[in-house]
């Protein structure tokens, strides 16, 4: 393990997290890390997807309490019980997705909760006013504070969050990928923000994934993996290609059971598949029995496309051939009909029903086989419930409980039954092993294994890179909705994956 | 590259279902509504001498049959996370419709086709804003509930229509012995053409949601329409059939209610919507959706029929009914919920 000393600086800091770690069921998130944030001070947090980041962020806005280690603001140890005793320690946060109030003025947004008040105890208008007009032009924002939220861009939105998160006494301020949903020019004048907060005294914690940007904003780094750091040091003094090692620099080979499976013929062929928004002239060939992986970054179009592949979302152009004939895929029920099923990312929303029983659930999309006329047979459904059930190794009371009081990964099992009991060609898996204990996701993985054996063909979304460097026979790295490249399983390397998911080549 | 390799256990069974039958039904909402049920009855013999009188009993039953009928397609429609506040104005459009026709001097089989045709087209019509546009049902009801009712205002004003052939007054006021084939049993002699129909389609509407693969989707829509939709279910098809099934049913229910009165005013049937809604929360259906069986409304009508009934021969004025079935309402509701925080709190 390489650890960067971190830069002799002359500085005293301003926050230091010590040896903090954090648990959940099943998953260490933080392991004890170690993050030091100085006055003046943008330190970027550099970690793939599931690097303990947003956990982090969590602790230091109060809303997760760590299991050990502690925190120091001005040498001074400190303990945040909820998210109001952060902001009074002068910690604040801009999240990717910043809550706000589309009916609110835009002083009511920045003000909600620590409005001025007078000495009735009400509200403060003229006050809050003035102060939010004044916050916005520190940070040179062109908004009224009178305008409703919901008449400003998504870039203006961007700074009324902004300015609600230096609206308290902040002199710590935490961005989560502020640039991620910015065009250019606004992340030029978000930089200058930045910039101006620095020379205010502030310390800031950058969290991003493009390289270029850290680069350009950032003085010191801290480099998170399996939730603990890597290595932090003065960005002046490192090169890209360290800091990716650093990011991705494990041996993976020995977790993924991924057999060689002989590649068959080509079952689906995509051409030139356009969406208006979310991705562009996406094409590839996807074979029988083999692990399609599709890597890249949050946001850069892999579920879009996979569920336009699914019949949930029209591509705009493009064809899509199955076993050399077209199809049109204009519902799910299309797609279930030629044999493309789609393992959701968001199991609890789009995947099972979680009020309903196993059997019902994995009967959900093949209610034909169990049904004679329309009629229900319920021998049939318990029949079928068990025959994936038992090949799934599902852990359950009883067949007829709820989906909902299983586990995370038992409840993946649910899904990944429902779509075999229709006999797919080819599954698309998105994200399938997000928020799964350890060794479900083992299984989870065999079982992948095991079906491309069986000649099934696999598409595999996923933002971890063990993941895809140990399951996939070939990868297609998509960034900002293109396509970034594809690679042989024998080309494969970490690295190569992450600089074209970051545009870092 | 090493393989992890995953110790083979010996298959691991697990059972269908993990109480029987008889331990699920004491447990059941249905349950608790029987019990109800059986506890007015017994008041309700004490507190009247007329009560157990079989041919006030059969009178009884118009208390809540035709509200019985809406109500079982509301149900469907409710648990798919749906609602049509629009029924009992449909009952006065589709009267209306049937009085013009009746005036014209069309026949019984006419009045049927156009009774049921009105509650088609209506159902449709919400159906098509809901479904189709994607507009939210309570809106789009509430909205159509003083259309429906505005075009009926507009067309009777102040008047009534009467005059319906005699053939029609067999589906409100017949009786089962006008048939010669339905058995001369002692008691059977009471029984009303409309107490078979809501026998009938609380069969039908209890298998259609319990037996079949539709009813199926309707639970799958109302828990979670975006699972559904991901499965393969066809959505918005299933959300307007269940409109056009609502439609119809408050025709037939205005066929009944119309044959039964001899009569159409533009008030007809007036507050029959949050009966009938009533009647299906009262019989365990979710209002949020999701959940609700027809064994449980069937029992909730029964209740709320026997209910009405047992005030009416105590001379107890209407304005006290709505608030005794109110206060049920909430009662029955809070009652289990109150039980399991008691429960909790005792095991805590």
């Amino acid at each position: 393990m390489s650890v960067v000393q971190a830069a002799h600086h002359t500085l005293t800091p301003l926050l230091e997290m010590r040896g903090i770690s954090k648990a959940f069921p099943g998953v260490k998130a933080l392991d004890q890390v170690d993050v030091i944030l100085y006055p003046g001070t943008v330190t970027a947090l550099i970690g793939e997807n599931g690097a303990g980041k947003s956990t982090l962020v969590k602790i230091l806005t109060g809303i997760y309490q760590p299991d050990g280690g502690e925190i120091l603001v001005d040498g001074a140890p400190v303990e945040f019980g909820n998210a109001d005793a952060a902001i009074r320690s002068g910690i604040t946060a801009i999240h990717q997705e910043t809550v706000l109030f589309d009916e609110l003025s835009v002083a009511e947004n920045i003000f909600l909760g620590h409005a001025p008040r007078d000495r009735l105890g009400l509200v403060n208008w003229a006050a809050m006013n003035a102060r939010a007009a004044a916050l916005l032009t520190s940070i040179d924002a062109p908004i009224s504070p009178y305008t409703r939220l919901k008449d400003l861009s998504i870039a203006h939105r961007h700074l009324v969050a902004i300015a609600r998160a230096l609206s308290v006494e902040a002199r710590v301020v935490i961005m989560d990928e502020p640039t991620a949903a910015l065009s250019y020019k606004e992340v030029e004048d978000l930089f200058r923000i930045i910039e101006r907060l620095k020379k205010q005294g502030k310390a800031i914690l950058f969290i991003s994934h493009k390289f270029e940007e850290v680069y350009e904003i950032a003085e010191h780094f801290v480099v998170f993996r399996d939730g603990r750091s890597i290595g932090s040091g003065l960005l002046s003094q490192t090169g890209q290609d360290e800091i990716v090692r650093m990011m991705v620099g494990r041996s993976v080979e020995h977790v993924f059971p991924k057999v060689d499976v002989t590649i068959g013929n080509t079952v689906l062929k995509v051409s030139g598949y356009s969406h208006p928004t979310e991705f562009d002239n996406i094409s590839f060939d996807l074979h029988r029995g083999e692990i399609l992986g599709l890597y890249g970054l949050v946001g850069a179009g892999r579920s879009e496309l996979c569920q336009a592949l699914f019949g949930i979302t029209r591509p705009s152009a493009g064809m899509v051939e199955l076993e050399g004939r077209p199809i049109a895929l204009h519902s799910p029920r299309d797609a279930i009909a030629a044999g493309i099923v789609y393992v959701p990312e968001e199991r609890g929303r789009h995947g099972v029903v979680l009020q309903m029983p196993i059997f019902q659930n994995i009967s959900m999309a093949t209610l034909g086989k169990t049904t004679r006329a329309g009629f229900l047979r319920q021998a049939e459904e318990f029949a079928l419930a068990r025959r994936y059930a038992e090949r799934l190794d599902l852990r359950a009371a009883a067949l007829s409980v709820p989906v909902g009081t299983l586990s995370g990964g038992n409840q993946q099992k649910v899904v990944v039954g429902k779509w075999l009991a229709t006999r797919p060609k080819v599954i698309i898996l998105d994200e399938p092993t997000k928020g799964i204990d350890i060794g479900s996701k083992a299984a989870v993985h065999a079982f992948m294994s095991e079906l491309a054996s069986e000649g099934l063909s696999v598409i595999m979304v996923s933002s971890e890179l063990p993941e895809i460097l140990g399951m996939s026979d070939r990868v297609l790295v998509m960034r900002e909705g293109r396509m970034a490249g594809t690679w042989r399983r024998d080309e494969l390397d970490a690295e190569t994956l992450v600089r074209a998911a970051t545009g870092n080549v | 590259m090493s393989m992890l390799t995953l110790e083979k256990q010996p298959i691991r069974h697990i059972p269908d279902k993990l109480s029987t039958p008889m331990g699920r039904f004491f447990g059941s909402w249905e349950a608790l509504l029987a019990a109800v049920a059986i506890a007015i009855f017994i008041a309700n013999s004490f507190a009247s001498p007329h009560f157990l009188d079989p041919w006030n009993l059969s009178d009884a039953t118009y208390n809540f049959t035709e509200k019985a009928m809406i109500a079982f397609a509301m149900t469907l429609l409710i648990i798919s996370g749906e609602i049509d506040l629009s029924v009992a104005a449909i009952i006065a459009l589709a009267s209306t419709a049937m009085g013009a026709a009746a005036q014209a001097g069309f026949q019984a089989p006419a009045l049927v086709g156009i009774g049921l045709g009105v509650g088609l087209l209506c159902g449709a019509f919400n159906g098509f804003l809901v479904a189709r546009i994607g507009l939210p049902s309570i809106v789009v009801t509430i909205g159509t509930m003083s259309l429906f009712r505005g075009i009926a205002q507009i067309v009777l004003g102040d008047r009534a229509y009467g005059g319906y052939p005699t053939s029609f007054a067999w589906f409100g006021q017949g009786y089962m012995s006008d048939f010669s084939w339905w058995p001369a049993l002692p008691g059977f002699e009471v029984v009303t053409v409309e107490m078979v129909a809501f026998v009938i389609f609380a069969l039908i509407f209890g298998i259609l949601l319990h037996w079949t693969a539709f009813g199926r989707w309707v639970y799958a829509i109302g828990n979670n329409a975006f699972a559904a939709q991901f499965s393969g279910i066809p959505v918005q098809r299933t959300k307007f059939a269940l409109f056009l099934l609502t439609g119809v049913m408050s025709g037939v229910a205005a066929i009944c209610l119309t044959s039964r009165l001899g009569s159409t005013r533009h008030t007809i049937a007036a507050g029959w919507e949050l009966e009938v809604v009533t009647m299906a929360v009262l019989g365990g259906v979710s209002i949020l959706g999701g959940s609700g069986t027809i064994p449980g409304v069937v029992l909730a009508a029964i209740v709320m029929g026997l209910v009405t009934f047992g005030l009416g021969l105590l001379n107890v004025p209407g304005i006290v009914m709505s608030i005794f079935i109110g206060l049920l309402l909430i009662l029955v509701i809070a009652l289990p919920i109150v039980v399991r925080r008691i429960r909790s709190k005792a095991a805590a």
